[in-house]
């Protein structure tokens, strides 16, 4: 029965490392924000969260916060506050929440949500200034990229 | 959170003769803010010194420029600025107002928009395109014969209701990035985003000569670009939102020196 032997072996793989992300308008932020399981289902890596820090397209973390370990980046914001240290005093649950949506742990926050797709004001199409074209727009930052981002900030334990 | 001392101490004197006001105390319409201040000092001295010299100030060739056009007869009309305005000393004190209301019309006027009217309606020629170069410059001619001068747009009477959208567009957070104007410029001046170093948003120095672009700026075109960085579907120039928002920018500036052209990065 060969399709059955697929479906088994897709089944598998969703168990263990590819299980169905959870979308962006699932997400249960606790009543201070924080959002217990990984948004992906699988680990972070912190190479790549690091490149995404850095990265205009993507998390561009940089342009508001300074990070003494991205220090080869250039031009570090101070809209934010430095993120040094802040893998020491916040858990994994709490970050993964303010990444996704920081208003749901600041009200009223500057710092844009990186996983929502929704609920927006005169949505665009990325930095082309037309008008978006979906009705619900790509999160800035995938599932799996949330988790990156998360497990490199983890890695900043001194500040 | 603005951190004290985002704004330097330096004077802005212009050509050894004009004194600027470029910090104040702000209007009182103004909620969050106590003192206002020009972009200026939010520049490296490199940058602000190519502002403190016309000779030395790059927006002042787009002027040169506009001299010529302000002489220049053009459409069916066969007339020149000149013509009705004589020199462009017949200007003075107009920037300082501008946008204002005018009676005829019943309608809110940006200076873009009276020179566009004088084209159109006076001269029988072509309007220029709202945020070209040739508007900027002629802006540029007209700012500049009241430099010095503090800006004094009136928010009440006929403009109120207009001034009101302004100030909802100012503090609305658009986009994907969900930011507003204020985000940036009200609770971040003096604060450096990535590169940029944050001023309060002001235009009493513009049309602006940008280093980055080489050529002169509308406030527009400013609002353009700022709105499009926070990931949202931009309005265009000289729509009716981006001049109500240009009558409370301007607004916002009361008291502080016409500066343009003034150069920015
Ligand atoms: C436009 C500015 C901006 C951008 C871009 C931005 N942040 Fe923030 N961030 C802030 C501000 C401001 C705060 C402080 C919270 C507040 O008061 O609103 C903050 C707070 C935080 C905190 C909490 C720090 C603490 O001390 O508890 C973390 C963690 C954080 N940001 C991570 C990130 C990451 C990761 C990115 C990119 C994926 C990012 N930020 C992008 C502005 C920004
Ligand atoms: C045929 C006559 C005529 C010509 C040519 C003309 N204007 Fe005007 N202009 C006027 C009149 C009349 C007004 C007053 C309009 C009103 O109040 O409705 C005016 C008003 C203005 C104002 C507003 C002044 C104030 O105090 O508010 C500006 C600025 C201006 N013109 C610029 C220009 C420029 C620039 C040109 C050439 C591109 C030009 N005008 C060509 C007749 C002319
Ligand atoms: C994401 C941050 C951000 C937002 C939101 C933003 N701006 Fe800006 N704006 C900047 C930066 C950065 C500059 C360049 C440095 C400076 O002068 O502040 C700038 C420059 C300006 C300038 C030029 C000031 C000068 O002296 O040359 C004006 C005017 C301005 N912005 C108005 C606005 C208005 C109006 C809005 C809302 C429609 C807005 N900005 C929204 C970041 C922003």
């Amino acid at each position: 029965m060969k399709l059955t032997g697929l479906t088994a072996v897709v089944a598998l793989c969703a168990g263990a490392a590819f299980a169905e992300p959870i979308a962006p308008g699932d997400v249960q932020y606790s009543e201070y924000g924080a959002v217990e399981a990984s948004l992906s289902g699988a680990a972070g890596d912190p190479e790549n969260g690091a490149a995404i820090m850095v990265n205009r397209g993507k998390g561009n973390c940089v342009a508001c916060h300074a990070v003494t370990a991205l220090s080869d980046a250039p031009f570090h914001g101070e809209v934010g506050p430095t993120l040094d240290g802040v893998g020491g005093y916040r858990s994994a649950e709490e970050l993964r929440g303010i990444v996704a949506n920081a208003k749901m742990t600041f009200e009223g926050s500057v710092m844009p949500a990186f996983y929502k797709t929704s609920g927006f004001i005169r949505p665009g199409d990325g930095y082309t200034g037309k008008a978006a074209k979906e009705e619900d727009l790509t999160p800035i930052l995938t599932a799996q990229e949330v988790e990156d981002v998360v497990a490199f900030l983890m890695t900043l334990q001194d500040g | 959170v603005v951190i004290a001392g985002g704004a330097d101490d330096d004077t802005m004197v212009i050509n050894g003769e004009i004194e600027m006001v470029t910090k104040t105390a702000a209007p009182e319409h103004m909620d969050n803010v106590s003192e206002i201040m020009s972009g200026w000092h939010f520049r490296s001295d490199e940058t602000q010194a190519l502002q403190l010299d016309d000779f030395d100030n790059p927006g002042m060739i787009f002027v040169d420029q506009a001299i010529d056009a302000w002489n220049t007869v053009e459409g069916s009309a066969e007339k020149a600025c000149a013509s009705c305005h004589e020199g462009p000393e017949s200007m003075e004190g107009v920037r300082a107002v501008y946008p204002k209301w005018n009676e005829s019309a019943g309608e809110v006027r940006t200076l873009a928009m009276q020179i566009n009217d004088c084209r159109t309606n006076q001269m029988g020629a072509e309007p220029y395109k709202y945020d070209s170069v040739p508007m900027a410059s002629m802006e540029a001619l007209i700012s500049v014969q009241s430099r010095g001068m503090p800006v004094n747009v009136a928010i009440d009477g006929p403009v109120a209701e207009t001034w009101e959208q302004g100030k909802e567009l100012y503090y609305t957070r658009t986009g994907q990035l969900e930011l507003s104007c204020a985000s940036c410029h009200e609770e971040n001046y003096g604060n450096y985003i990535r590169a940029d170093h944050l001023s309060q948003g002001q235009i009493n120095g513009f049309p602006v000569y940008r280093l980055k672009n080489a050529k002169l700026n509308t406030a527009h075109g400013r609002f353009k670009g700022c709105v499009r960085d926070t990931r949202a579907e931009t309005y265009s120039p000289g729509s009716p939102e981006f001049v109500a928002l240009e009558l409370y920018v301007a607004s916002r500036g009361n008291g502080l020196s016409v500066e343009a052209p003034s150069v920015r990065n």
